[in-house]
């Protein structure tokens, strides 16, 4: 590792220039390769499940590390990097790969070896990024991934031959199959790989103008070279007798249904409401269980502890608050089975194509629907993926409008009311309950529409913008592919549960505990605590839109995490009942206090209302200031206590106070 | 999708389809399944960064390109193929990409 390595991290504004390595110690091997060309694949084969996800620092591009070991005992640190087609950054997730190439990124060092993945079935682009990345002068192998696929249409990978003609090792893989990364695993224990090439003038001099000096934007020196590439990879796709253009027949066949105008739009549609659909009916037994489970924790706790603010502490605040956010964990983890299976299977960008004009009449581009549909299943990841939005406007009203995408935290809040208030009854084939759900999400996808449709009249005026969106060749999803990113989303919820949910939930039972009911009270004891007149104050506010000040209450902490205004409503009525009906849960126990107006209202708040801080934060973060977060809060507030009051008086005036 | 020459046969000035109907001039003006290959990128004078971006994708001269669908309402987005990539490109972007159709080189001695 060379000294100035930190030096260059330095670069840029104030940003932390913290370490990010959570592995210790080992070389550092980076993937590098396009996009969809296999390398998560072969990263998640390389490392298995020792990967840990986090954010580079100073921008919010996901960054994977994981660990591996090579038959000889070698412990390497493995960096999954972003995909992208050229060393020219066009977006913020191919500047964190440039930046890290040319050890410019904060708090990362630069790597000591780079694989670059390979598609065998697309080898002309592949191979321009391997000319640039070679001529990084950094220790470099070739993994010819998706060999199989290449076969199975006749192209045969001579890998031999091709490392003749790169002048670098190439190893031949297959990301998804046990032991297709043998070779690559053999070849890394080989010493004199590791050892650096002389560089080139031209990237030495791209290399030393790393500093502040240098506009991020002026393209590195290499760019110039881009022709010549193009012309040694296709000298080299002609010598090894690679250079017949064969598609991928049933990718195309596909295609022909899936993107075609009429059945397009409707597979589309029908596909999004059967994943609605099967995040209700399919997670009914899991949840029984979980509800079941936690029901039984409280018992035997509270069984064990004599009657005292221990037992309380431990019975009505951690329990029935953890309990209450855990039992959505089902269908948290049915909504982001099906995102992965999609993006796996190459659907999702094929979704977006159909939606670009309906997009593009609002001011968005199709581009924004995979970030918008990230912001289903939470809206920090989403907002974080608008960072492959080149257009700056347009990465802008993503992030605005990403909140109002209905957040799997929000799951929490609609699975209480709707089991709580709308009857399961079933409409023609379809499940009411499932139907409500659908709705609120029509509702926050329409409330969306319009915002954008609004800031593009404000905003967009003489912008043009990009599509230029890979459609890549459709793959059956690899069941360890979504076995390792559906466990790495369970456990970011389930840290939550355990992290600040947990906290707030004990923090709100001690306001909600203290001061203690004066001697001789008649009404509940949270009346006469803390969160009691807090709860009341609030409610002056909220009694317009039909909220009484239980609800008041639990919107405070739902303000950290909207799914803890569920575990707040639980310990809320754990403590204002008076004995015999402690243990009862919770949806009942609402259901006899509220009205169906109140609880429609609530739904309509909680569509619209900015409840969570962390999103706000992930936002500041990505704008650099507080005028944007400022503004979401701001009218997300506007719009939902609009919606609340609408929703609330008419339901009224239908006779459902 | 697979009929839409009809639909935006005006909107590209360079082009006159009724007198040049088999030679289109830019990718966005080829039929649907018509092979082609790239002969130079232009760019918008607004976005001078499209031509870099569009090569970096592999719209690369001598490049075999087709459209493989267009989408609805209006034929836009495209779908393209370049090399052995598909795409998903706006009529503007498919503008700039300059072709020549093979068939047509082919016959033409």
């Amino acid at each position: 590792m060379r000294a100035c390595d930190a030096h260059f991290a330095g670069g840029g504004s104030a940003m932390k220039t913290s370490v990010i390595h959570f592995h210790r110690g080992g070389p550092l091997l980076a993937l590098v390769g396009n996009p969809n060309c296999g390398k998560t694949a072969l990263f998640n084969l390389l490392t298995g499940s020792r990967q840990k996800v986090a954010n580079y620092a100073g921008v919010t591009v996901e960054r994977k590390e994981g660990k591996l070991t090579t038959p000889a005992g070698k412990a390497l640190r493995v960096l999954d990097l972003p995909g992208t087609y050229s060393l020219v950054p066009r977006s913020p997730d191919e500047r964190v790969t440039h930046d890290v190439l040319y050890g410019r990124a904060a708090g990362e060092k630069r790597p000591d070896m780079v694989v670059c993945v390979v598609d065998a079935t697309n080898l002309r682009r592949s191979l321009r990024l391997v000319l640039s990345v070679k001529r990084l002068g950094l220790p470099c192998v070739v993994a010819v991934n998706m060999q199989d696929l290449g076969r199975a249409r006749g192209l045969h990978v001579d890998v031999d031959a091709l490392a003749l003609e790169l002048g670098v090792p190439v190893v031949g893989t297959v990301g998804v199959k046990g032991g297709g990364d043998a070779d690559l695993l053999a070849l890394l224990d080989d010493a004199s790989l590791w050892r650096r090439t002389p560089l080139s003038t031209d990237t030495k001099a791209a290399l030393q103008l790393g500093d502040n000096s240098q506009p991020p934007q002026s393209p590195p020196p290499q760019a110039a070279s881009t022709d010549g590439d193009h012309d040694t990879v296709r000298g080299i796709l002609k010598r090894l007798n690679l250079d017949d253009l064969v598609p991928h027949l049933m990718s195309d066949r596909i295609d022909q249904v899936v993107l075609h105008p009429v059945l397009g739009p409707a597979i589309l549609t029908v596909v999004l409401f059967l994943i609605f659909q099967a995040v209700f009916s399919w997670s009914v037994a899991p949840m029984d269980a979980i509800k079941a489970l936690s029901a039984w924790a409280g018992m035997a706790v509270g069984g064990l502890l004599t009657d005292g603010w221990l037992k309380s502490l431990l019975v009505d605040g951690v329990i029935a608050g953890a309990g209450g956010v855990v039992v959505f964990l089902p269908q948290i983890i049915i909504l982001f089975f099906f995102i992965l299976v999609l993006e796996e299977s190459g659907y999702l960008p094929r979704a977006a194509f159909l939606l670009d004009r309906l997009m593009g009449g609002v001011g968005l581009s199709g581009r924004s629907f995979i970030p918008l549909l990230s912001s289903f299943a939470c809206a920090i990841p989403g907002i974080m993926a608008t960072r492959s939005i080149a257009n700056p406007r347009d990465r802008l009203v993503t992030i605005m409008v990403a909140p109002l995408m209905t957040c799997s935290a929000r799951l929490p809040v609609y699975a209480l009311l709707i089991g709580a208030f709308i009857p399961r009854r079933s409409v023609g084939w379809l499940e009411l309950q499932g139907l409500v759900l659908f709705a609120l999400y029509a509702a926050g996808i329409a409330g969306a529409l319009a915002v954008a449709w609004v800031l593009k009249r404000l905003t967009a005026k003489g912008q043009t913008r990009t599509l230029m969106m890979e459609l890549p060749n459709y793959h059956l999803p690899n069941v360890r592919n979504v076995a390792i990113g559906l466990w790495q989303r369970v456990s970011i919820f389930m840290k939550r549960v355990g992290g600040v949910i947990l906290v707030l939930t004990i923090a709100l039972w001690f306001l909600a505990s203290f001061p203690a009911a004066p001697e001789g009270a008649t009404r509940p004891a949270i009346e006469y605590s803390l969160a009691g007149t807090i709860g009341k104050a609030l409610a002056v506010v909220f009694e317009p839109i039909g909220f009484n000040w239980q609800i008041s209450i639990a919107l405070v902490p739902g303000l950290a995490a909207r799914e803890v205004a569920v575990s707040s409503l639980g310990t809320v009525y754990a403590l204002s009942s008076t004995g015999a009906d402690t243990a009862q849960a919770l949806s009942p126990l609402i259901a006899q206090n509220w009205s169906l107006a109140t609880a429609l209202s609530l739904l309509a708040w909680y569509v619209f209302a900015p409840q969570c801080l962390s999103t706000l934060a992930t936002v500041k973060r990505e704008t650099g200031g507080w005028t944007m977060p400022l503004a979401m809060a701001g009218y997300l507030f506007a719009l939902a206590y609009a919606a609340s009051f609408i929703t609330y008086r008419v339901a009224l005036a239908f006779g459902a106070g | 999708m697979f009929n839409g020459r009809l639909d935006f046969a005006n909107l590209d000035p360079l082009v006159t389809p009724a007198t040049q109907p088999t030679t289109p001039h830019t990718l966005a003006d080829a039929a649907i399944g018509q092979a082609c290959t790239v002969s130079h990128i232009t760019a918008p004078l607004g976005a001078p960064e499209w031509a870099a971006q569009l090569q970096d994708i592999g719209f690369l001269p001598g490049e075999h390109v087709a459209i493989m669908a267009r989408g609805l309402p209006g034929g836009d987005p495209l779908v393209v193929r370049v090399g052995l990539s598909t795409f998903a490109l706006r009529r503007v972007e498919a503008a700039c990409v300059r072709v020549t159709p093979i068939l047509l080189a082919a016959a033409v001695p």
